[in-house]
């Protein structure tokens, strides 16, 4: 019965003289979320509002879930569109839409009338009054209530009348691509998929950087990384996803250094590499999955010892949640699943007994003067071989 | 260079074979069960498979069936005899070291109420007779033992479980996972004493998803299928005429020239055992001549993740699976390497080469060649 969506956004409706560019990068985000959607859409602005209207035969679960992939929507009204045929016919149709939805439950409701089309015989007051009536002649059950409605029927009359009451709730936040780009350092845990997803949701577009360590890590633990990427591409749009081969650099720190400093010297490397990364993509920063105290590479003074390196901020959406909070937000975006499969990742292969937790800066500097041979030429050979993929729903 | 060395996992499809299932795909594509040509032509693929197999086994025709593969196959001889049997007694036999079509299998028969014991293996993966003795009780209704183990090439002493069984309890019927030994081996259930007998196709170079299982003619059995009442109501679904065709043909094409083949895929494992034993700190688990299958060899190398190790010979072309690969996804400790009281710092450094009648010696030297060059550097960064 529904012909077109109503999107509703937050908090682009506050942005100033930008307000169009957040408009329009909603449109573009709208257009590729449903892309893959049976059916054909046309999604226009309209009067500061953004409709999408069904073209041709849909299916409607599988439209909303799509657009409730979309940052920037507050909410999605399934909308109904009929011709202009009189009050009275508007009056059974609404009468019709009612007992469609709702059936005959007891409810309290109120009418919004809106009319953008002047010329319409009734007022927006006399709209509200009689089709309020009109609704509770026809069920019993329904009382009207103008502070608290639990049904908020909306009649708007423009070139077709448009119906709708129901609001799903959209996934909120930015569009992506309306506040940079940034570089998500991903693994294949449960953490870095989820901070990815945070900060796309605030408009941010995300390219990802792997590394990975063959022979010690597997094909099938890059393919879970791409797998994840992919999952997250349904909300923020394509990944470039950079694959590091890191497994010399990974040997040779191994070598040459402390063994209980290897994770920490190593998350050092990955975060330089990154960064270098980042700033041939233009990206404004980097995003990692840490959270304070998960493991001894994310302690406070860890971190403090792994972010010196970089000069590009270093987002971390994650640093104040509990792992279950993590895990929660995981299922819910849909990542949880492949983050558990059980591959090695390149920071547990050669993971000492006990790395050490509070690392000082100073010492750690000093080791990582023991790389300084051949340390260059191999984080070098690593960007130059660095393989990218572009992670994309199929 | 390509060296694929999974065998056990699983087999190229001989290229005639695939030509014979593509035509029968696309051409005689009848379902055997239609009364009319088309049918009957289907059917007639069904019969000549069956022959090919009754000859093999030197067994009826008429027990041979078909099935979606080893584990069904496994599936049905168990399910099936213990529930026909139940009156008879609830107690089944099997080794610590059957395939999980076997072992699972089990575990859910022992929640149904059935009792199992699982006998013990010696430290070359091989059950003693005297306990397989002692376990025979007057309700035992089924013995299940592997004719060869997937993980070490353990052989049972088939000819002497069947006599055994037979002799202290003639109404205990006997089932043979033959899944690894079928294509390597002659065996002959009549002789043998074996009511059932599993193979599958994809480890003799036919197709995925076939397999067949013998039911001695009087074996009491119930399906565990139901449906349009195909192979005597046995196993019901449409009979997948081509992979069962496409089966038929590769182990005809095997057995063609069994003998000669194993004769000379021994040789080569004791090249390839020859080779691997001057890499120092290693070890094969299990016989190393004629009493282990001609194709299997677990090689356990000190101070390297089999991972690792695994996935740095597949960067070379080589293919080899860690411990054993049919549970691929979930790595777990291997219960046959448990079974033989392997040393625990092993488990996780223990792979398994698998060779199949194509292996050639190049292909052993260069794996070799590789070995000798990795090992000493993979053991350069050993995790502390």
């Amino acid at each position: 019965m529904f012909t077109a969506f109503l999107i509703k956004y937050g908090e682009i409706g506050i942005k100033g003289k930008n307000r169009y560019i957040f408009e329009d990068a909603l449109v573009q985000q709208i257009k590729y979320a449903l892309k893959k959607c049976e059916g054909e859409f046309k999604i226009h602005k309209t009067q500061g509002r953004i409709y999408v209207d069904a073209l041709t035969e849909f299916d409607y679960d599988e439209t909303v879930e799509r657009l409730q992939t979309v940052f920037g929507i507050s909410a999605i009204c399934p909308v109904v569109y009929v011709e202009d045929e009189g009050f009275d016919k508007l009056c059974d149709t609404v009468v019709n839409y009612m007992k469609d939805i709702y059936g005959d439950v007891q409810k309290t409701f109120k009418v919004f009338a809106r009319r953008a089309r002047k010329n319409y015989p009734l007022e927006s007051q006399e709209i509200c009054m009689e089709m309020g009536g009109a609704i509770l002649d026809a069920f019993p059950n329904l009382t009207v209530d103008v502070h608290n409605p639990e049904i908020k029927l909306n009649i708007e009359i423009r070139e077709k009348i448009y119906i709708y009451s129901v609001e799903i709730p959209g996934a909120m936040g930015m569009p992506v691509g309306t506040g940079g780009k940034a570089m998500l350092l991903l693994s294949g845990g449960i953490d870095s998929p989820v901070a990815g997803y945070m900060v796309a949701k605030r408009g941010v577009k995300i390219d990802a950087v792997y590394f990975h360590a063959p022979p010690y890590t597997s094909e099938r633990a890059k393919e879970k990384v791409v797998d994840l990427a992919r999952i997250v591409s349904r909300y923020t749009g394509p990944i470039y996803l950079h694959v590091i081969n890191f497994t010399d650099i990974q040997l040779y720190i191994y070598e040459n250094c402390p063994h209980d400093e290897l994770t920490i010297i190593m998350r050092r490397y990955m975060m330089r590499i990154a960064e270098q990364i980042a700033q041939e993509t233009e990206c404004l920063g980097l995003i990692t999955g840490e959270s304070i105290g998960q493991v001894a590479s994310q302690t406070m003074q860890s971190l403090a010892v792994t972010n010196e390196v970089c000069e590009l901020p270093v987002y971390r959406p994650l640093i104040a949640f509990d792992k279950e909070d993590i895990v929660t937000l995981s299922k819910k975006i849909g990542t949880y699943e492949t983050s558990i499969l059980p591959f090695e990742d390149c920071c547990t292969i050669f993971v000492a007994k006990h790395p050490v937790t509070k690392p000082n800066l100073g010492i750690i500097k000093k080791h990582e003067l023991c790389l300084s041979e051949k340390i260059d030429e191999l984080v070098q050979t690593a960007l130059d071989t660095k393989e990218l993929i572009i992670a994309t729903e199929n | 260079m390509e060296v694929y060395l999974d065998n056990s996992a699983t087999t190229a499809c001989l290229p005639e074979v695939a030509k014979l299932m593509t035509h029968i795909l696309c051409e005689d594509y009848g379902n055997p069960s239609s009364m009319h040509r088309k049918g009957l032509e289907a059917e007639h693929y069904l019969k000549e498979a069956k022959d090919i197999f009754a000859r093999i086994l030197k067994v009826n025709t008429k027990e041979i069936y078909f099935t979606g593969g080893g584990t069904e196959a496994d599936n049905l001889a168990l399910i099936g005899c213990a529930i026909a049997n139940r009156r008879s007694g609830n107690h089944i036999i099997t080794t610590a070291i059957e395939h999980p079509a076997v072992l699972e299998t089990c575990g859910y028969l022992e929640k149904q109420g059935f009792e199992v014991t699982y006998l013990p293996v010696d430290s070359n993966g091989i059950i003693r007779l005297s306990d397989l003795e002692n376990a025979i009780k007057k309700e035992t209704i089924l013995v299940s033992v592997m004719h060869t183990n997937n993980e070490i090439g353990s052989l049972q002493p088939i000819m002497e479980i069947g006599k055994l069984i037979k002799q202290r309890n003639p109404k205990c019927l006997f089932h043979v996972d033959a899944v690894q030994g079928f294509g390597k081996a002659r065996i002959f259930p009549k002789k043998m004493n074996i009511d059932l007998l599993s193979a599958s196709s994809h480890k003799i170079h036919g197709p995925k998803g076939v397999g067949l299982l013998y039911i001695g003619e009087k074996v009491k059995i119930v399906p565990i299928v139901y449906g349009g009442g195909q192979q005597k109501n046995l196993r019901s679904g449409t009979e997948d005429v081509a992979g069962i065709a496409g089966m038929a043909l590769a182990a005809r094409t095997l057995y063609e020239k069994l003998d000669e083949e194993v004769i000379k895929l021994y040789e080569l494992k004791q090249y390839f055992v020859e080779g691997l034993n001057k890499i120092p700190d290693t070890q094969i688990n299990g016989f190393t001549d004629g009493r282990s299958a001609p194709h299997v060899i677990s090689f356990s190398v000190h101070g390297v993740r089999s991972e690792v190790l695994l996935h740095a010979l597949e960067d070379k072309g080589i293919y080899v699976s860690a411990g054993s690969a049919c549970a691929s996804n979930h790595p777990q400790t291997s219960k046959t390497l448990k079974a033989i009281r392997l040393d625990k710092s092993l488990w996780d450094s223990t792979i398994r080469f698998s060779m199949s009648v194509f292996t050639t010696k190049e292909e052993i030297d260069y794996t070799l060649e590789i070995l000798y060059d990795m090992i000493p550097m993979l053991r350069r960064y050993a995790r502390h």
